[in-house]
């Protein structure tokens, strides 16, 4: 599998990263690069195989509905980007 | 004092030989005097070390002591201190000032030790080499002009260094046995969920391990007693009982059943260092042990699975660095998406930039099947080679590293290169099983490793099999030349 | 052309644990912003979530209560997308394995017809923060109380063929999720949201219609109006030749009006896959058997009760099982006079007229179920007339006590002694002459209709505590005497 221009540009979207224009050819290279690596796997016949998402056989705890967390908001927010009223503040939000 | 392991420290503390405020000047000079040559800090923790120190000769005086009471360790800057910068070596996280501990810094300061800071490391422990770092790279102590190693690469270097007697670390895909392997130290990964990942901040959850880096097995295993354990707070932490990993060290190995997987042993890149391995293995013959090969046939398959599957997990960790509640904000956003893109555009090295855009290519509509569920398949497979071995022999060794330290830039340029570093050591994280590597030699004067792995929660049996080879030969002893002059 | 409505419900119903549903913070309503929001629920660097056994509960007794598979291994799976009121960046939520499997609720329509509509599945998934568009210098801000308060998603399908369905299945899924517990039920605090799922085609077509999704409705009333509202717009838009585009709407509930949300440019590529940090969820028989034993009853199951135990209609039954807490009380003041439709013409007629005058809930009613039932007592042992227990009431409901001492304190007690009740009819017969005269000059068949002018005078004579059937007997008797 190779990736062009476009399909850098698409990814680095999705997963919101400004990669500079002079930068994409090398991000191109390298990730093209990493994905003839992976793509060894192709030729592997992996038919009927479980797939292994943890590592242990095991389930998942449950935790006691006791409210353990009170409000610590103002070392929480201590070095916020920025902060009002108690609130994070961004850039205007459109829906 | 700076050539004692924790173990020797703790009996010179309760002995009165030196008090841990003395201890911990000391290493903090020492860090200051000598750590420009490795830049193996990001934070040295002056004022709370001392603080923690004088607490620990308080305890010591009034008899509330433990073993580990005023021994000075390092955290890799990867666990979260409470008020302390906490950045995982990245600039995303330059101005975090972590409000809680990681669950092993807590256990660590209920335990008594000192943190004389945090530990330099690859970013968000994305590496092999150190090089990775937004506070520049971490040079090996063996010589300068050479990589430790990563991620922990930094921990390894101020062991080896000797500016800690020990450091925490943390592996993904061989982090902690990689760098460990690279500057002649100890270190141990054990099972998954063995250690609590609470405050330990995620590359691959999945996949992500603490454990000790140390001078000596001894060491790992006092190190071990303090931080193996359930934690509520960590789902994946296992609830099983937690054994006294001193206890079993002085088992003899008489009738060890070593398996040697021939994938380890084939296409040897480095005959130098194949020669260290063999010399070693002569070495646990002559302690009792029997040789016996084995096959691991997947693992020529590990690094390609692990490529997929931790950057895959690590895209989505990796989502929170979005700087609307902590960490780096891009300056004046016109808009939200501006906010998003600079802020980790800019906040993120190029490193984690190309894994995080591998793990959302492997996850997004129409390739996931391809390659994150095949990848999960392969997974298995090779979790399967191991479960299997494991029942032919008790631990399995070869080599930590296809090759020993390489120079600084070497291998910057090709990250596929710098992946195939980790062939050894990435499939045990992928599997999940516990490995250690230990100094057995040296190849043109840099150190080379021992990998010993072993089955589920057998971390006891590694730290025996590695004390007894560090009782009967001398590599974990070596220090860096020229080390004791200045 | 003749054109059928199908329509498709998601509902968000939050869950009323103490804490959120990966974390120990509370999820109390109406904190000051951020309060709630601890290091987990920030996504702070390093914090891993640990799932409330309370939400895994009630997400089970959910699927009980419709009669659904529960899904003995469930799966958490991670949405990615970044949104301000997202802080880790992805929505930890179900999607391949979820806890409830396919069930379904039954509805009672106003003309008395019933519906099934399937529930497709139903997982558990976690809240997001909200964002608060009052200006701050141009920018929002972000507040993460509700952010990891617990959800159920529930998705039911396409069964719904007109705005009357969609919002009959909206009240009894409503009148569910509060009945048994999990869910306070609370629209205006977004306890309860809906997002519906609309398209058109013409009648007879099996193939369904391109569908729209409107989001976020938070009341069965603009559910309602939005319903009406996106089906006038779709057969228009297709009458005229246009087609309808798949696409998410928002409608606001003040102005009437519904709009398109900005589409974002690209499809959201979600990337779902299994959370690592989370393992799978494994529930054993023995956990739902205890679920199930918890269960207070549900409305279809007051419902068939109260028709077969006390008689009721199908409609009262209807009304008196539409609420938990109605139905609770009901019950009790029905055991307590051993009556049923005594008592539900009480609870339906005249407590129900001082609750909505005095806009109470039935929680609220300073007339317990057990003061209700003692008074409907003394109604059935005959100590008091109908008339005379709306008075005693009245005295309850304003100053409290039982009928009894209300009664005694009053004086109302009905006289039931025939010679007193006698002495009464002798006295309105002697006074009503011309009334007498027309009666005894009447056709028989006339004079039953008569006796009520007497009934009306002995009664007022007796200030309303003559029992009334005494009254008529007796009545009957001297009057026909008299002929």
């Amino acid at each position: 599998m190779s990736l062009d221009r476009s399909d850098v540009e698409k990814i680095a979207h999705l997963a919101r990263l400004q990669i500079a224009e002079q930068d994409i050819p090398q991000y191109t290279e390298n990730l093209t690069n990493i994905l003839q690596l992976v793509d060894q796997l192709q030729a592997v016949n992996t038919t009927g195989v479980e797939p292994m998402a943890h590592p242990l056989d095991a389930v998942q705890r449950l935790r006691a509905d006791d409210v353990t967390e009170l409000d610590q908001r103002t070392q929480l927010q201590a070095h916020a980007p920025a902060v009002e009223e108690g609130l994070f503040l961004v850039p205007r939000v459109i829906e | 004092m700076f050539e004692k392991t924790l173990a020797e420290l703790a009996k010179g503390l309760q002995q009165g030989e030196y008090s841990s405020v003395e201890l911990t000047q000391a290493y903090l000079q020492r860090i200051k005097q000598q750590d420009s040559r490795y830049n193996s800090f990001i934070t040295v923790c002056e004022e709370r070390a001392i603080a923690q120190a004088k607490a620990a000769d308080q305890a010591i005086a009034t008899g509330n002591a433990g073993i580990f009471t005023g021994l000075p360790i390092a955290h890799k800057d990867i666990f979260c201190t409470e008020g302390v910068r906490t950045s995982c070596a990245s600039k995303m996280l330059d101005n975090f000032i972590s409000p809680y501990n990681a669950t092993v810094v807590e256990r660590f300061n209920q335990a008594g030790a000192v943190t004389l800071g945090k530990t330099n490391m690859d970013e968000f422990a994305m590496g092999s080499s150190n090089e990775t770092s937004f506070y520049g790279p971490v040079r090996n102590p063996w010589n300068t002009d050479y990589v430790p190693g990563g991620s922990s690469g930094g921990s390894a270097a101020a062991v080896a260094g000797r500016l800690t007697p020990a450091a925490t670390g943390t592996d993904t895909g061989g982090s902690i046995r990689q760098p460990a392997a690279l500057c002649g130290i100890t270190g141990l990964k054990p099972t998954y969920g063995r250690i609590s990942r609470y405050g330990m901040i995620a590359f691959a959850s999945s996949l992500d391990q603490a454990g000790p880096m140390t001078r000596s097995a001894e060491d790992a295993a006092m190190m071990m007693n303090v931080m193996a354990g359930l934690d509520p707070r960590d789902s994946t932490s296992v609830d099983r009982e937690v054994p006294d990993y001193c206890a079993e060290l002085n088992t003899p190995l008489q009738g060890l059943r070593i398996g040697l997987p021939k994938e380890f042993f084939i296409d040897q890149a480095n005959p130098e260092l194949a020669k260290q391995t063999e010399a070693a293995l002569k070495e646990f013959e002559k302690l009792g042990a029997t040789l016996h090969e084995i096959s691991l046939p997947n693992t020529g398959l590990s690094v390609p699975a692990y490529y997929i599957i931790a950057p895959a997990e690590a895209s989505s960790n990796l989502s929170r660095f979005d700087g609307v509640r902590y960490g780096y904000r891009c300056e004046n956003p016109v808009d939200l998406e501006d906010m998003y893109k600079r802020s980790r555009g800019e906040g993120f090295g190029a490193e984690v930039k190309r894994r995080i855009m591998i793990g959302t290519y492997a996850l997004s509509a129409g390739y996931y099947d391809a390659y994150y569920n095949k990848a999960l398949q392969v997974r298995r497979l090779i979790q399967n080679d191991f479960t299997a071995a494991l029942q032919e022999v008790d631990v399995i060794m070869g080599p930590t590293t296809p090759h020993p330290a390489f120079k600084l830039g070497e291998k910057t340029s090709d990250p596929v290169a710098m992946y195939m570093e980790d062939i050894f050591t990435i499939s045990l994280n992928l599997a999940g099983l516990p490995g250690m590597s230990i100094p057995c030699g040296k190849v043109n004067g840099m150190p080379v490793g021992l990998q010993i792995i072993g089955n589920y929660f057998a971390e006891q049996k590694l730290l025996n099999v590695a004390h007894q080879f560090q009782l009967a030969t001398d590599w974990h002893q070596q220090s860096p030349d020229g080390l004791s002059e200045v | 052309m003749a054109w059928e409505t199908v329509i498709g419900l998601e509902i968000h119903v939050q869950l009323s644990t103490a804490t959120k549903i990966f974390s120990g913070a509370s999820t109390a309503f109406g904190a000051e912003p951020n309060t709630q929001a601890c290091a987990v629920d920030l996504a702070l660097p390093g914090t891993l979530p640990v799932l409330n056994a309370e939400a895994v509960r009630k997400a089970v007794a959910f699927g009980l209560a419709v009669d659904a598979e529960i899904g003995k291994r469930s799966v958490f799976e991670r949405k990615n997308y970044f949104y301000p009121d997202l802080p880790k960046g992805y929505q930890t939520t179900q999607l391949a394995e979820p806890i409830v499997g396919a069930g379904h609720v039954e509805i009672t329509l106003e003309d008395g017809t019933t519906r099934q509509i399937r529930i497709h599945h139903a997982h558990l998934e976690e809240d997001a923060g909200k964002s608060l568009h009052e200006d701050f210098h141009g920018m929002s801000g972000i507040d993460l109380n509700r952010a990891g308060t617990p959800l159920i998603e529930i998705v039911t399908e396409p069964d719904m063929r007109s705005a009357e369905e969609a919002v009959a299945f909206a009240r009894k899924l409503h009148s569910i999720v509060t009945s048994i517990g999990i869910c306070d039920g609370n629209m205006a605090e977004g306890s309860m949201r809906f997002d519906v799922n609309v398209s058109v085609r013409p009648a007879g077509s099996d193939t369904l219609g391109t569908r729209t999704e409107t989001k976020n409705l938070n009341s069965f009333r603009f559910m309602e109006e939005a319903i009406a509202l996106e089906v006038e717009r779709q057969i228009d838009l297709i009458e005229s030749g246009g087609k309808v585009i798949q696409e998410t709407r928002l409608y606001n509930g003040d102005t009437k009006v519904a709009r398109s949300m900005r589409s974002k440019e690209e499809a959201n590529d979600y990337r779902y896959f299994p959370c690592p940090d989370l393992l799978p969820v494994e529930i054993d028989d023995s956990f739902i058997d205890a679920v199930r034993d918890a269960l207070p009853m549900l409305p279809d199951q007051w419902k068939a009760l109260f028709i077969e135990q006390y008689g009721l209609s199908d409609y009262d039954a209807g009304v008196l099982s539409s609420t938990p807490s109605q139905a609770a009380y009901f019950d009790t003041a029905a055991k307590q006079c051993k009556d049923g439709k005594l008592a539900a013409n009480w609870v339906m007629g005249e407590l129900a007229k001082y609750l909505n005058q005095n806009d109470l809930e039935i929680t609220a009613s300073p007339v317990s179920a057990e003061q209700l039932g003692g008074l409907l007592e003394r109604i059935k042992d005959n100590t008091l007339s109908g008339n005379i227990a709306k008075q005693v009431f009245e005295v309850m409901w304003s100053e409290g006590g039982s009928a009894d001492e209300i009664i005694e304190a009053k004086g109302l007690k009905q006289v039931t002694d025939s010679g007193a009740i006698e002495q009464i009819v002798d006295q309105v017969i002697a006074q009503c002459t011309t009334q007498v005269e027309q009666y005894v000059s009447a056709e028989p068949d006339k004079r039953g209709k008569m006796i009520g002018f007497f009934m009306g005078q002995v009664m007022k004579l007796s200030q309303g505590k003559a029992n009334p059937g005494q009254v008529q007997g007796i009545l009957k008797q001297k009057l026909d005497a008299l002929v």
